[in-house]
């Protein structure tokens, strides 16, 4: 239980780090630092393979991209945007909504115990149901990436 | 009680990886002296001169170190203290947590206890191994970027893109162990290759996927940006590429990473490749030779045996690294990116398409 | 299970701790005498001069890491998929199989266009 309350505020700190740090490079670390303890999460879910996976793809390359286009492009600090007053309204609403949802959510469910089978979570048992009864969804992932990558191709060497 | 040795193996992990590394450190300088026909560094003594003596031997071994290690840390002007100090530390960090999943021993009986030597036993250990990889480009990037100088950033994003492209050819690799083994768990698979083929050959990973191993070699030395993949930092032409602007301790730090690499290199190879601490026909109990002829030996001898057998290899193929190092020229940046997008992506999956046939075409040409 | 995590833990702290000292070593141990030479940012002899901005993007790094990405995922797909391999016999291999073919098109359009060139 301690682990998960410290696990949970060092995420959420660290996840303020990358919304309200000034310069893009920080924010960036922030974020691979939450991607990093939210891993560490799964873990405690018993989610092992998504964790290392998590870690392998999101923290290990994605986030090695947005590295690249941050220092590339050489973002400088941020400049604090005056937004326009509706705009700030609306976002503001926006988050107190989900806030709200999440809330409702967690309070509804709680006290709910789904009895877990023992082989939850381990590399097997996500393995052999990602390959039997989900195969289809996989399948169209390939094809997300193709096009992603095909994509990725044609809008970089365009003559702009 | 169980604390205290899961401690004692993390720590026995660490240093063990710390010994390598500098061993590494003075064997390439010697090394290489050998490979060149030279002598190499052979002086060194105290505060000036103390002894009547030269100490030759401890020359890299100690003096090196302690010299950079006091040397004034100098951080240019511009640059982020804070990302400065944390390019080195996320540069060799994860290789240091990498060995923890290495197995080094079969297991220890001392004590009426079974202790697994192995630091960490994870049973995703291979991905542990990925994951940690992948984290290693963060200290080059960062690095370039922390000096605030455009050579050592171009230096760092170059060194990260060529990191990356290694990168896939040396996981599909692993997949194709992954395989024939069909676990991601190391000590499994070390165990599982002291199995003997046809009674007389021991089920070494080699004998099963030689493909692999050559790109996995291939690939962790492009990873670890060591020659003939050096060009980030290329000694005789870029000063020192992303890692320029850093003295003193940071400095070893990032060579110290390099070698470390070269010795997990040579860590997965072993274990994967070449039985880890197996030694042929040696079991719990003694050997157990195919002709009929067998060997009682008592436990703690096989153990250490089998560590001894361990360490032979991992050195081996450190001293092969170096070998390669100082023999062949440097590759082309273009080169070296059309080696790992366009040669060995295609070779690995060619590698991982003809084993899983071959796995499930023939019954028995997979360890279980 | 937990025991590992433990050892993670454990080992992660250890080789943190190792590793700060090892970085700060030279900061604790070394002189600091700040001179305007030594700050300078090495450009052989001149002085740098302008800011460190790149003003022409090289966009073969952002491909190289796009496809290190979609390669990156396809991989640890695979992973799970070896691992539970011989449960699913010839099925899992063909369901493999058109997996890595529709990414091997992307590869092959990808290097027919050009795009790993001169990288």
């Amino acid at each position: 239980m301690i682990a998960f309350w410290l696990l949970a505020i060092l995420s959420v700190v660290s996840a303020l780090v990358v919304i309200l740090h000034r310069s893009p490079v920080y924010c960036a670390l922030a974020l691979v630092n939450t991607l990093f303890l939210i891993a560490a999460m799964f873990v405690m879910l018993d989610a092992h393979l998504v964790a290392f996976l998590q870690v392998i793809v999101y923290a290990g390359a994605i986030m090695v991209l947005f590295l690249f286009v941050i220092m590339l492009l050489s973002a400088g600090d941020e400049v604090r945007l005056e937004g326009r007053g509706g705009l700030r309204l609306a976002a503001t609403l926006t988050v107190a909504a989900l806030a709200f949802e999440l809330g409702a959510l967690v309070v509804a469910k709680r006290g709910e115990n789904v009895a877990l089978p023992a082989s939850f979570g381990s590399t097997e048992a996500l393995a052999e149901r990602l390959f039997t009864r989900h195969v289809l969804p996989f399948e169209i992932t390939s094809l997300l990436l193709m096009v992603a990558v095909v994509g990725a191709v044609v809008l970089a060497r365009r003559k702009a | 009680m169980d604390l205290l040795i899961i401690f004692t193996k993390c720590l026995v992990a660490l240093l063990l990886v710390l010994q390598v590394g500098i061993l590494l450190l003075w064997v390439e300088r010697k090394g290489s002296a050998l490979i060149q026909d030279r002598v190499g560094a052979n002086r060194a003594n105290l505060f000036g001169g103390i002894l009547p003596f030269n100490l030759g031997i401890v020359n890299t071994l100690m003096a090196d170190p302690l010299k950079l290690f006091t040397k004034e840390d100098i951080v240019p002007e511009g640059a982020d203290h804070f990302l400065h100090w944390l390019a080195p530390f996320l540069a060799l960090f994860p290789l240091f947590l990498t060995f923890a999943v290495i197995p080094f021993g079969d297991v220890l009986e001392v004590g009426g206890r079974t202790i697994n030597l192995q630091a960490v036993d994870l049973n995703v250990g291979i991905l542990f191994v990925l994951a940690l990889v992948s984290m290693g480009v963060y200290g080059v990037v960062l690095g370039g970027w922390a000096s605030n100088s455009r050579y050592a950033l171009l230096g760092g994003i170059r060194g990260s893109a060529q990191m990356i492209s290694y990168e896939i050819a040396m996981g599909l690799a692993l997949v194709a162990v992954v395989l024939t083994f069909g676990t991601l768990d190391l000590q499994q698979i070390v165990r599982a290759q002291g199995q003997l083929m046809w009674g007389v050959i021991p089920a070494w990973g080699v004998f099963y996927q030689p493909l692999a191993l050559v790109i996995l070699f291939i690939a962790g030395m492009a990873e670890s940006k060591r020659a003939p993949f050096d060009l980030p930092e290329a000694e005789s032409e870029l000063i020192a590429g992303f890692f320029t602007e850093y003295s003193g301790s940071k400095q070893s730090v990032f060579m110290l990473a390099d070698f470390v690499e070269v010795a997990i290199v040579a860590a997965l190879v072993t274990t994967l490749f070449f039985g880890g601490w197996q030694v042929p026909w040696l079991q719990r109990d003694g050997f157990h030779f195919p002709g009929g002829l067998s060997l009682a030996l008592p436990s703690l001898l096989v153990t250490l045996l089998q560590v001894l057998s361990f360490l032979l290899k991992l050195f081996l193929f450190c001293w092969l690294q170096i070998l390669i190092r100082w023999s062949l020229p440097r590759l082309r940046y273009d080169q070296l990116m059309n080696l790992g997008w366009k040669r060995l992506l295609p070779i690995a999956l060619v590698n991982v398409a003809i084993s899983a046939v071959l796995a499930l075409a023939l019954q028995g040409w997979t360890v279980r | 299970m937990e025991d590992s995590y433990l050892a993670v833990l454990i080992s992660a702290g250890l080789c943190a701790l190792v590793v700060a000292i090892m970085v700060g070593a030279s900061w604790v141990l070394g002189r600091r005498s700040p001179n305007r030479a030594k700050a300078a940012v090495f450009e052989a002899g001149n002085r740098a001069v302008g800011e460190v901005k790149t003003h022409r993007f090289p966009v073969k790094f952002y491909l190289t890491a796009i496809l290190f990405i979609v390669f990156d995922v396809e991989v640890v797909f695979m992973y799970p998929w070896a691992v539970v391999f011989r449960r699913l016999g010839w099925f899992g291999l063909a369901e493999m199989a058109a997996f890595v073919l529709v990414l091997a098109v992307g590869l092959a359009y990808v290097w027919k266009v050009g795009a790993l060139e001169w990288d």
